[in-house]
C-alpha cells in the first residue's frame, strides 16, 4: 500500500491529458486533484504511524541500477524525516491543485498544467522517500524538470522561457556538485545506499576507498580529491551542499528563484516556496551524520545560509512586484533553515521547513488571489486599498504576515510550548540555536545569529510594506479594476483558510515533537547528533543506522533543555527578546513609512543612491553572471567552432592538405587572415596538454 | 512447442543467416530493377519506375524487419545472458594460414546486434521523403545492415576488417548521392557540399583504417592467427603493444569520433539524409567504442593503461569543447552532431577507466545514445520534411501547431540532457562514477558536460518550439503523422524503459565485462602496473 502515496500523483500526471481529451478539462482537474487528495490522506496516516507511532520502515520495489557494486533500488523509505516531507508535499500540493481549479479556469492549457503539477508532486515524493542517493538524485532532477516546465508554462512569453532555462541550468550547476558528491560517496564507501553509508559513519567503520591499499576509520579518513588531500566527509559534505545550494537558491546560486516567478502563481506557492526549494534543506538533514563529523562543511552551510538570509532580505526591501517580494522572502527563510542545519539544529531546520510551508504557501496563494482579483496586476505600487475589494484575502494575507514576521509572546509558555504563530515558534528556535552554537564556539554561530536578527528586522519591514502598499491607503488602481474586481471563487479561498490555520497553530501544535521534549522519540534516529551519540556509545555497535538515538539538536540549547527543562534560562534574556524587538522595529518602521501620508513618498533609500542602486539591482548578480558565464560561454563556443574546428582543425587537416595538394605551398602562405586565432588556438591545445600532464602524473600511481 | 522448434533449429549458422539476410533483400531489389521493362531509349518508364520504387521500399522494410525478428529470436532462444564467453560461434575454413571465417557474439556485442536490427526498419520507414534513385538507396541501406551486423558478429580480425572497411562505402554513397544541396570549395575545386562531406568522411576514416590494416598484418605474423579469441589470449610484447594500440586507436578514434578528429561528423550529419544521420549516429559511431572493447583493452592492456590518461584528456576536451561549440550552432543537425561527440566522450572516458562501472556505463551510453540521438535526428527530419530547412532561427512557436511532436521532442531533448529516468542518464552517470574512482579530475571536468548539455539542448528546444508562431511558412505546419509517431514512440519506449529499469541491459553486459576487467587487471598486475 505504501508506494501509492508516491505513485498516485504519477497516475494523475499520466492520466490528465487522456482524461481531458475524453471528459474535458474539468474532469482532468478533478481527477488529478482527487488522486493527490487521496495521497495526502495517506501521507497523514503514515505520518502518525511512522512519526508518532515510531514504525519506520523501507519498502524496496525493484532494482534500478546494478553495475558491479554500484547498486540502487527503487524504494519507499519511511522514517520520520520522509514522513514529515510526505505530509508537507502532499498537503500543499493538494491545496494548490484545488486552488488552481479556480485560478487557472480561463487558461486553455489547464490539463497540461495539472499534469505538470502532479508530475512535480510525484518527483518530489520520490526524492523524499529515496533510500539511496540515486533515487534522491532522480527526484532531484525530476522536480527540476517539472519546475522548468511550469516556469515556462506560458511559453509564448519570452521572459518565461528565459526564466525556465535559467532555473534549469543554474540548478544544473548545483547538480554538478551533487553528482560529484555522489561519486565521492561511492568511491569512499563502495555504496550509495543510505543504510550502508550512514551505518558506516555511525559505527566509525574502517573503510578502504577504491584502489587504495590501506583504509582508515571513516571519520578520520582523508582522500585525494582533485590535487589535494582532504578530509573525506568534508569533501562529501561540501559537494552535496553545493547541490543543495542550487536547488534551494542559496547565495551565489539564487539568481534563478526570483525569475522563476514567471510561472503561474500556484506553481510559485507549491514549488518555489513550500516544497522543491526546501529539498536542499532536506538533503542536509538527511545527511546530518556527515555534517556532524565534518565541522568545516557544516560551517560552510552556516556561513552561506546566514548570508543568504541577510542578502535576500535586503533585496526584498525594494521590490515592487508582489511575487518577487515573496520570492526573496522565501530565499531568505531558506537561509534560516540552512544556518540552523549548519549549527547542528536539524530539528529546528526541519521545523521551520514545516511551518514555512504553511505560511509561505499562504502568502503566495494570497498574492495569487490579489493578482487574480486585480486583473493580473502585480505591482504593489499600483494597488492600494485592496482591503475593501478583497476582505477575506486581506485577512488571510494578514495571518500569513504575522506568521512570517514571527508574532508571538517571548517567555510565555503553555506547558512546554511557546505562545505564538508558526513562524515565531520555529524562527526563535533557530536564532536561539545559532546563539547557542556561537557560545559553544561553533564557527559562524554568532555571525548567523546577528545576521538572522538583522534579517528578521527586514523581514518584518518588507512583509508589512507589502501589506500596507497593497491593502491600505488610498487606492491607485484604475477605475475598471476598482469597479469590477475579479471574483475570488471558493475553491481558491478554501485552501487559504486551511493554510491560515496551519500558519497560526502548526508551530504550537508540533513544537513538542519537532524540537520539544518528545523530539528524540519523534525523530527516532532520522536526524543524527554527534553529541547525543557520544552520550550513548553502547548503542553504536548494536545496529547500523539507528544506532544513535539522535537528539533533534546537537546544540547547547538541547543539552540545556534536557538538563532542567527550561532551556531559556541559559540564554541571556536579550537573546530571548531580540527576535521580538527585531520584528517590532521592522513592523513599526514599515508602518511609519507606509501608513502615514503618501505611501509612495521617498523613504530612507532614495533612487540614485548607491545602496538603492545596489539593492534595486539585486547586488548586480545577474549582470555579473551574464558577463562571466553566459556571454563568455557563447563567445567561447563560437570561437572554438569557427576558429578551432573551422580554421585550425579543418584548416590544417583535410582542407589544408587538400589545398596544399591542389595549389602548392604558395597558397598556404597567402592565407594570412586567421593567424591571430591560430595562436590562440595553439594556446588552447597547450591547456589540453597541461590537463593531460596533470592526469598523467596522478594517473601514473594508480 | 516453441522450445521444440528452438531445439531442433539450434546449431544452425544463425549469425551468418542474420548477417546476410538483408543482402538477399538487396539482391532482390537489384534483380527487379534489372528486369524492369525499358523503353526504346533504354530508360525505364515513369510508371514502371514508380512501381519499382514501391517494391523496393516494401522489400527493404520486409527484410530489415525480418532481420529484427530473427535477431530477437536468436537472442531469446539461443543466447544465454548469464555466460560471458562467445556464443553461437560459427567456424569455417577460409583463407588458411590462421585466417578463417568465424562469427560469434558475447555480452559486449549482442545488444549492438539488436540495436542495429531495431534501428534499421526505422531508417527505412524514415526514408519516405527520398524520391531520387529509390532502389539504389534501399540497396545501400540493406548492404549497410549486412556490413554492420558483420562487424559486430565477426570473431576473426580479417573478417572484421573487411566488414568494418566496407561499411564505409554505402555510407559514403548515402551522403554523397542522397545528401542535401549547397556548394563548397575544397582544394580549389567547387563541389556540392554533400560530396565534400562524403569525401571528408571517407578520407578521415580511411586514414585510420590503413594504420589498422598494418597492425593487423603485424599481429598475424606474430601470432600466426587472426582469430580474435586467440588473439585476446595472446600476450603481445609491451613495446609492440604501444604501436599496435596507436594503430587501432587511429581507426576507432575517427569512428567514435574523438576530438580532434571529429570535424567530419557535423558535416556528414548535416549533409546526410535523415535516415543516414540516424544510422550514423545510432550505430556507425558505436563501432569505435566496440572496437576499443573488443581489441584495444583485451589485446593491448598494458598500452591501454599507459595511454589511458591521454584518452581521458581527449575525452574531457571532447565533452567540454564540443558542448561549448554546440552552444553556438545555428543548424539543428550540427548542434545534435556536436552533442553526439560530447556524449561519445563519456564513452571513451568510461571504457579506459578499466572499471566495471566505466565499461558498463560506456556500453550503456552507446546503446542509449542509439535510441536518443537516433530519435533526435528523426525529430529534425520531421521538421525538415515540412519546412525544408535545418536552420534553428527559421523555426519558433511550433508547440502551438504540433503539440504531440512537442512532447516527443521534449522527451528526447531531456534524454540528451541526461535526465534520470531516461536511458541517457544511466550511462553518463556510471562512466563518471567509474572515472571518479580512477581520478577525480576526470569526473570533475566531465561533469561540466552535465551543465553545458542542459544549456545547449534547452536552447535548441526553446528556439524551435516555444515563443509565438510568427513565421508565415509555419502557420500551416501539421503535427506528426501515424508513421512518425510509430517510429518515435518505439524509440521512446526503449529509452524510457532502459532509463527506469536498465537492469536487463546491464545484466547482459555484466558477465562479459567481468571477464574483460579480470583479464585486464591480471595483465596489468603481471607487469606490476596495478
Amino acid at each position: 500500500m505504501e508506494p501509492f502515496v508516491v505513485l498516485l500523483p504519477l497516475f494523475g500526471a499520466l492520466l490528465a491529458m487522456p482524461i481531458a481529451r475524453m471528459g474535458g478539462p474539468r474532469a482532468a482537474e478533478i481527477a488529478t486533484t482527487a488522486l493527490v487528495g487521496v495521497a495526502c490522506v495517506q501521507a497523514w496516516l503514515l505520518f502518525f504511524d511512522v512519526g508518532i507511532g515510531g514504525h519506520a520502515r523501507t519498502i524496496s520495489l525493484f532494482t534500478w541500477f546494478q553495475s558491479g557494486n554500484f547498486f540502487a533500488d527503487w524504494a519507499v523509505r519511511l522514517d520520520t524525516l520522509s514522513a514529515v516531507m510526505l505530509v508537507v508535499v502532499n498537503t500543499v500540493s493538494f491545496l494548490v491543485h484545488a486552488y488552481s481549479i479556480g485560478y487557472m479556469h480561463e487558461d486553455e492549457g489547464r490539463p497540461r498544467f495539472f499534469a505538470y503539477l502532479s508530475l512535480f508532486t510525484f518527483a518530489m515524493l520520490c526524492l523524499v522517500t529515496a533510500d539511496n542517493f540515486m533515487q534522491l538524485f532522480f527526484g532531484w532532477e525530476g522536480v527540476g524538470l517539472a519546475s522548468y516546465l511550469l516556469i515556462g508554462f506560458w511559453f509564448k512569453k519570452k521572459s518565461a522561457n528565459d526564466a525556465a532555462i535559467k532555473a534549469f541550468v543554474v540548478n544544473r550547476v548545483g547538480d554538478f556538485g551533487f553528482a560529484l558528491g555522489i561519486f565521492c560517496v561511492y568511491y569512499v564507501f563502495g555504496s550509495v545506499r543510505f543504510d550502508d553509508v550512514f551505518g558506516m559513519v555511525a559505527s566509525n567503520a574502517v573503510v578502504v576507498p577504491w584502489g587504495q591499499s590501506v583504509g582508515a576509520p571513516i571519520r578520520e579518513l582523508t582522500i585525494h580529491f582533485l590535487d589535494w588531500d582532504f578530509h573525506a566527509l568534508t569533501v562529501i559534505g561540501v559537494l552535496l551542499f553545493i547541490g543543495a545550494m542550487g536547488k534551494s537558491a542559496q547565495f551565489l546560486l539564487h539568481t534563478w528563484l526570483p525569475d522563476a516567478m514567471e510561472g503561474p502563481t500556484p506553481v510559485s506557492a507549491l514549488i518555489h516556496a513550500a516544497t522543491m526549494v526546501t529539498a536542499g534543506v532536506f538533503l542536509v538533514c538527511r545527511c546530518s551524520i556527515f555534517y556532524e563529523y565534518a565541522p568545516n562543511a557544516a560551517a560552510m552551510i552556516t556561513l552561506v545560509g546566514a548570508t543568504t538570509a541577510f542578502f535576500a532580505a535586503t533585496v526584498g526591501l525594494l521590490q515592487d512586484d508582489i511575487k518577487k517580494i515573496v520570492a526573496y522572502s522565501t530565499c531568505s527563510q531558506l537561509g534560516y533553515m540552512f544556518f540552523a542545519a549548519g549549527v547542528g539544529a536539524y530539528g529546528a531546520a526541519m521545523f521551520h521547513l514545516f511551518t514555512h510551508a504553511f505560511f509561505k504557501a499562504l502568502l503566495f496563494l494570497g498574492s495569487g488571489a490579489v493578482i487574480h482579483g486585480m486583473h493580473h496586476e502585480q505591482d504593489i505600487k499600483k494597488m492600494g486599498g485592496v482591503r475593501t475589494l478583497l476582505p477575506l484575502t486581506h485577512i488571510m494575507m494578514l495571518i500569513g504576515t504575522i506568521a512570517i514576521t514571527g508574532v508571538g509572546i517571548p517567555g510565555v509558555k503553555i506547558g512546554d510550548t511557546p505562545l505564538g504563530t508558526a513562524g515565531f515558534v520555529s524562527k526563535d528556535m533557530i536564532l536561539e540555536s545559532a546563539y547557542a552554537a556561537g557560545e559553544a564556539g561553533k564557527a559562524f554561530g554568532y555571525y548567523a545569529f546577528v545576521l538572522g536578527i538583522l534579517a528578521a528586522v527586514m523581514t518584518a519591514f518588507y512583509s508589512w510594506r507589502l501589506i500596507f502598499l497593497t491593502f491600505y491607503g488610498p487606492t491607485r488602481l484604475p477605475e475598471s479594476v476598482r469597479k469590477h474586481p475579479h471574483d475570488v471563487p471558493t475553491t481558491m479561498h478554501a485552501p487559504l483558510v486551511v493554510l491560515a490555520v496551519g500558519a497560526l497553530f502548526a508551530g504550537m501544535a508540533f513544537f513538542g515533537n519537532f524540537v520539544g521534549p518528545n523530539a528524540d522519540k519523534f525523530w527516532n534516529g532520522a536526524l543524527y547528533s554527534a553529541s547525543a551519540a557520544a552520550h550513548a556509545p553502547s548503542h553504536e555497535a548494536a545496529s547500523a543506522e539507528h544506532a544513535a538515538p539522535a537528539a533533534h539538536e546537537g546544540s547547547a540549547h538541547e543539552a540545556a533543555v534536557s538538563e532542567d527543562g527550561h532551556g531559556e534560562h541559559h540564554f541571556p534574556s536579550w537573546v530571548i527578546w531580540a527576535p521580538f524587538f527585531a520584528m517590532l522595529s521592522g513592523t513599526l518602521a514599515a508602518a511609519w513609512q507606509y501608513l502615514r501620508g503618501d505611501p509612495l513618498r521617498l523613504g530612507l533609500l532614495r533612487p540614485g543612491g548607491m545602496i538603492y542602486g545596489f539593492l534595486k539591482n539585486k547586488w548586480y548578480f545577474d549582470e555579473i553572471y551574464d558577463f562571466l558565464f553566459v556571454k563568455s560561454a557563447l563567445a567561447l563556443g563560437r570561437f572554438l567552432w569557427l576558429d578551432g574546428d573551422g580554421k585550425t582543425i579543418d584548416g590544417v587537416g583535410p582542407d589544408g592538405i587538400a589545398s596544399a595538394v591542389a595549389a602548392g605551398a604558395r597558397r598556404i602562405v597567402k592565407v594570412q587572415s586567421g593567424y591571430m586565432y591560430h595562436y590562440a588556438f595553439i594556446m588552447l591545445i597547450g591547456i589540453a596538454a597541461l590537463v593531460t600532464f596533470i592526469v598523467f602524473r596522478l594517473g601514473g600511481g594508480q | 512447442m516453441n522450445e521444440l522448434v528452438a531445439e531442433s533449429l539450434a546449431g544452425q549458422p544463425w549469425l551468418s543467416l542474420l548477417t546476410f539476410l538483408p543482402l538477399i533483400g538487396a539482391f532482390g531489389i537489384a534483380l527487379r530493377q534489372m528486369m524492369a521493362k525499358r523503353g526504346a531509349d533504354g530508360e525505364i518508364g515513369a510508371v514502371e519506375q514508380k512501381q519499382i520504387d514501391k517494391v523496393s521500399r516494401d522489400v527493404a522494410f520486409l527484410f530489415t524487419f525480418g532481420a529484427l525478428a530473427v535477431s530477437v529470436f536468436i537472442f531469446v532462444a539461443y543466447y544465454d545472458p548469464t555466460l560471458g564467453g562467445y556464443q553461437l560461434v560459427e567456424h569455417a575454413a577460409w583463407l588458411g594460414g590462421g585466417v578463417s571465417y568465424k562469427m560469434g557474439v558475447d555480452g559486449i556485442s549482442i545488444l549492438f546486434v539488436l540495436l542495429t536490427t531495431f534501428i534499421m526498419p526505422i531508417c527505412i520507414a524514415a526514408s519516405r521523403a527520398i524520391e531520387k534513385r529509390v532502389p539504389e538507396y534501399m540497396i545501400a541501406f540493406l548492404i549497410m545492415e549486412t556490413l554492420i551486423l558483420g562487424v559486430f558478429c565477426a570473431l576473426d580480425l580479417v573478417v572484421f576488417y573487411l566488414f568494418f572497411e566496407a561499411s564505409l562505402i554505402p555510407m559514403f554513397l548515402i551522403i554523397g548521392v542522397w545528401g542535401s544541396k549547397g556548394e563548397k570549395t575544397f582544394g580549389g575545386f567547387v563541389m556540392p557540399s554533400r560530396v565534400y562531406a562524403a569525401v571528408k568522411f571517407f578520407l578521415y576514416t580511411l586514414l585510420g583504417s590503413v594504420l589498422m590494416l598494418v597492425a593487423i598484418l603485424w599481429m598475424w605474423r606474430f601470432a600466426g592467427t587472426t582469430d580474435i579469441h586467440a588473439l585476446q589470449q595472446t600476450t603481445f610484447p609491451a613495446g609492440a603493444q604501444k604501436w599496435l594500440w596507436l594503430a587501432f586507436f587511429a581507426s576507432f578514434a575517427v569512428k567514435m569520433p574523438m576530438w580532434p578528429v571529429h570535424t567530419w561528423l557535423p558535416d556528414a550529419h548535416v549533409q546526410a539524409p535523415t535516415a543516414g544521420s540516424v544510422i550514423l549516429a545510432a550505430i556507425l559511431l558505436k563501432m569505435g567504442g566496440y572496437g576499443f572493447l573488443r581489441f584495444s583493452l583485451p589485446m593491448f592492456p598494458i598500452a591501454s593503461a599507459d595511454f589511458a590518461p591521454f584518452v581521458y584528456a581527449l575525452s574531457i576536451v571532447a565533452i567540454v569543447y564540443t558542448s561549448l561549440v554546440a552552444l553556438a550552432q545555428e543548424d539543428m543537425k550540427k548542434l545534435i552532431a556536436y552533442s553526439s561527440v560530447a556524449h561519445m566522450g563519456f564513452v571513451t572516458m568510461g571504457i579506459f577507466t578499466g572499471t566495471t562501472q566505466g565499461i558498463e556505463g560506456g556500453l550503456f551510453q552507446m546503446l542509449s545514445h542509439g535510441f536518443i540521438s537516433g530519435a533526435l535526428f528523426l525529430c529534425v527530419g520531421v521538421l525538415y520534411d515540412r519546412a525544408h530547412t535545418r536552420e534553428i532561427a527559421a523555426y519558433g512557436g511550433l508547440v502551438h501547431r504540433m503539440p504531440f511532436y512537442a512532447f516527443l521532442f521534449l522527451f528526447f531533448t531531456m534524454g540528451n540532457v541526461g535526465l534520470p529516468g531516461i536511458s541517457g542518464f544511466v550511462g553518463e552517470f556510471l562512466t563518471m562514477a567509474g572515472a571518479f574512482k580512477v581520478n577525480s579530475w576526470i569526473a570533475f571536468f566531465a561533469a561540466f558536460g552535465v551543465i553545458l548539455s542542459a544549456a545547449y539542448a534547452l536552447r535548441l528546444y526553446r528556439q524551435v518550439m516555444y515563443g509565438d508562431l510568427t513565421k508565415s511558412g509555419l502557420m500551416a505546419i501539421v503535427d506528426v503523422d501515424k508513421r512518425e509517431i510509430a517510429m518515435l514512440v518505439a524509440l521512446l519506449v526503449f529509452a524510457l524503459f532502459l532509463g527506469v529499469y536498465p537492469h536487463p541491459a546491464l545484466s547482459v553486459f555484466a558477465p562479459s565485462v567481468e571477464i574483460l576487467t579480470t583479464n585486464y587487471d591480471a595483465a596489468l598486475a603481471a607487469v606490476g602496473a596495478r
